[in-house]
């Protein structure tokens, strides 16, 4: 067993990515994820990559692209008002199958907000989040530890469907401590890429990657491929259901929520309510086939976001045609406790 | 009688491909196109090449150079353009970029790419107009010039002076090279390629930025026949925009 070590969410997913075999960081200062760049300005340049703190964040996801295109494995981070900054090359690389990894670390907004955790951008990761009609496959880790792990499995993930991968956090995942235990990955070598990337037109015909079409049903041609592309995605949803077989009641909460909710879950569970976790990990493609199960065997559901109902969208639209869902809003800028959880619980519990 | 001897003396660069372009008549993208496929071949650099596209007219670079290409969005180029060095830095990065998308929306990414010294070069085309959505008013506009969104002539008290972006790079840290050329007469054509060359040699032999400015024509929106293009080029923007090398690390001895 490997030894534990003691760091922040935030330095997880650095370290996952290094685990991972990124080669580039591309990052810009925005709290509540520094740690992220302060520890690749050493640890990547270390481990033979490159650091560069951009100009903007606008700037740092076009470099994103830029070595994305080379087929070497890169990542930028930052927070929510960043994150909108980083829209546009976002959607360039989705239009361009072009891999990459983009962490955000979500605060509270709207605007500048606050530097607090809250998970007000879900509509923005789960839809794309900039122009036209694309998806991110989305990660949503609730501890150091998950942190770690899907920071290693969004790098494959990226390249196995060559599109943009997101990890969403808040301030709590990323600023908070615990252990984690780390683990190295096989890596896929320098050939990853080899059919595709851009590395000069020697003995083969030159390569384009573009995301502009337009001749006649090409760019029609192109957004089928991406549906596909989606389409195969489904295959990749990840979830913990904690509690749900005999549950009456099933709380769905995702990332830092879903964690503080499995307390106020296990605390309920011994005072003999029967309520259960349903805590998507991957928010696009959202778990919907195991939620509509639950919802069939005739139980209750309520989603409790840290913000004013997004999730809550996805959690209805999977079981439309069986059952609904209650909603318990965290405000954004208001941190929750478990034991604010537990009267709302118990109200939909006993369907009020 | 001697034989009728055939002697090629004038031939499409390797690193062009054979197509016709979709440039309108008298415009100097094609000019300029094939000054880089000129040194791209010259140079041996074809095949260690990957060229960021930019927006605007030139946006199709990518189907008239046979080179790796990717597509910046608009002003990125230079971002783009340090990521893919950054990611393969023993491959030669070239951005083309014109007025509208280098000095407007892309002076941040231009400024601070040129400020770091990435080892890219960027050929920087000059036509004092954004072309292809239909010649409106461009940061490089001349005052007085008439475009779409500035009908009654660009205004120096409500529009600003034309923005002079050789000489703004060249006073940045990173830049190995910076001169301004122009493609109006096969005199400054010539000198466009010295210049050329001197950047993309600044970044084979790891000096720094390397940066261009090419002052071009565009008939179509200057509204104009070709030949009336070049002399206005001479008339009115070779005064404002004075041709020259800026700054040459390599004319100084040391890398930057």
């Amino acid at each position: 067993m490997a030894d534990k070590i003691f760091i922040k969410g935030n330095e997880a997913v650095a370290r996952g990515a290094l685990a991972a075999g990124c080669k580039c960081f591309f990052g810009y200062p925005i709290t509540p994820q520094n740690d992220i760049p302060e520890f690749m300005s050493q640890a990547i340049v270390d481990a033979g990559g490159e650091f560069v703190q951009a100009e903007s964040e606008v700037a740092a996801a076009n470099m994103l692209l830029g070595a994305g295109a080379t087929g070497v494995r890169a990542m930028t981070s930052s927070s929510s008002p960043g994150v909108s900054l980083k829209q546009e090359a976002i959607s360039y690389m989705a239009g361009s199958d072009i891999p990459a990894v983009v962490v955000n670390m979500n605060r509270g907004g709207p605007g500048l907000g606050d530097i607090g955790p809250a998970q007000g951008d879900y509509y923005q990761s789960t839809r794309g989040g900039g122009h036209g009609d694309y998806r991110l496959l989305v990660y949503a880790p609730a501890t150091a530890q998950e942190a770690y792990d899907l920071t290693i499995k969004a790098f494959d993930m990226a390249f196995k469907y060559r599109n943009p991968v997101m990890i969403l956090g808040d301030a709590i995942l990323g600023q908070m401590k615990e252990p984690i235990e780390p683990w190295t990955p096989e890596l896929p070598g320098e050939t990853e890429g080899n059919d595709w990337r851009l590395d000069g037109a020697k003995d083969r015909e030159k390569r384009l990657i573009k995301s502009l079409f337009l001749d006649e049903g090409a760019l029609a041609g192109q957004n089928q491929r991406l549906q596909a592309k989606y389409e195969a995605m489904q295959g990749e949803i990840q979830y913990e259901a904690f509690e749900t077989e005999d549950a009456d009641l099933i709380v769905c909460a995702y990332g830092s929520i879903g964690r503080i909710a499995k307390s106020a879950v296990r605390k309920m569970r011994q005072a003999g309510h029967k309520v259960g976790l349903f805590r998507p990990i991957t928010l696009y493609p959202f778990p919907a086939a195991p939620l509509l199960e639950l919802a069939k065997q005739g139980k209750r559901f309520l989603t409790i976001e840290h913000n004013l109902g997004q999730m809550v969208d996805d959690v209805r639209l999977s079981m439309r045609t069986v059952a609904d869902s209650d909603f318990f809003p965290v405000y954004p800028g208001n941190l929750p406790t478990p034991d604010e959880f537990e009267a709302p619980i118990l109200k939909s519990l006993e369907g009020k | 009688m001697s034989e009728l001897q055939e002697k090629l003396v004038f031939d499409r660069p390797e690193s062009v491909i054979d197509r016709p372009t979709h440039y309108c008549p008298g415009c100097h993208h094609g000019v300029a196109h094939r000054l880089v496929g000129e040194l791209l071949d010259e140079m041996k650099l074809r095949e260690e090449s990957i060229l960021i596209g930019s927006i605007g007219c030139s946006v199709f670079l990518y189907n008239y150079l046979d080179i790796d290409a990717v597509e910046a969005p608009h002003g990125r180029a230079p971002a783009v353009g340090t990521g893919v060095k950054r990611a393969r830095p023993d491959k030669f990065v070239l951005t083309y970029q014109g007025d509208g998308d280098l000095a407007s929306i892309g002076m941040a990414e231009i400024m601070h790419a040129a400020n770091r010294g990435e080892r890219i070069c960027v050929v920087f085309v000059n036509n004092t107009v954004y072309g292809m959505t239909g010649g409106q008013m461009a940061p490089t506009t001349l005052v007085g010039q008439r475009t779409t969104t500035c009908p009654g002539g660009r205004c120096r008290d409500k529009e600003g002076l034309p923005i002079k972006m050789t000489e703004i790079i060249s006073q940045l840290g990173g830049v190995a090279f910076a001169g301004r050329a122009s493609l109006d007469s096969v005199k400054n054509i010539r000198t466009a390629k010295k210049y050329l060359r001197k950047a993309f040699e600044c970044q084979v032999q790891d000096r720094g930025f390397g940066f261009v400015e090419l002052l071009s024509a565009c008939p179509t929106n200057w509204k104009m026949p070709p030949v009336k293009a070049n002399e206005r080029i001479r008339e009115e923007m070779i005064p404002y925009f004075p041709l020259g090398v800026y700054k040459d690390v390599t004319e100084e001895g040391g890398a930057c």
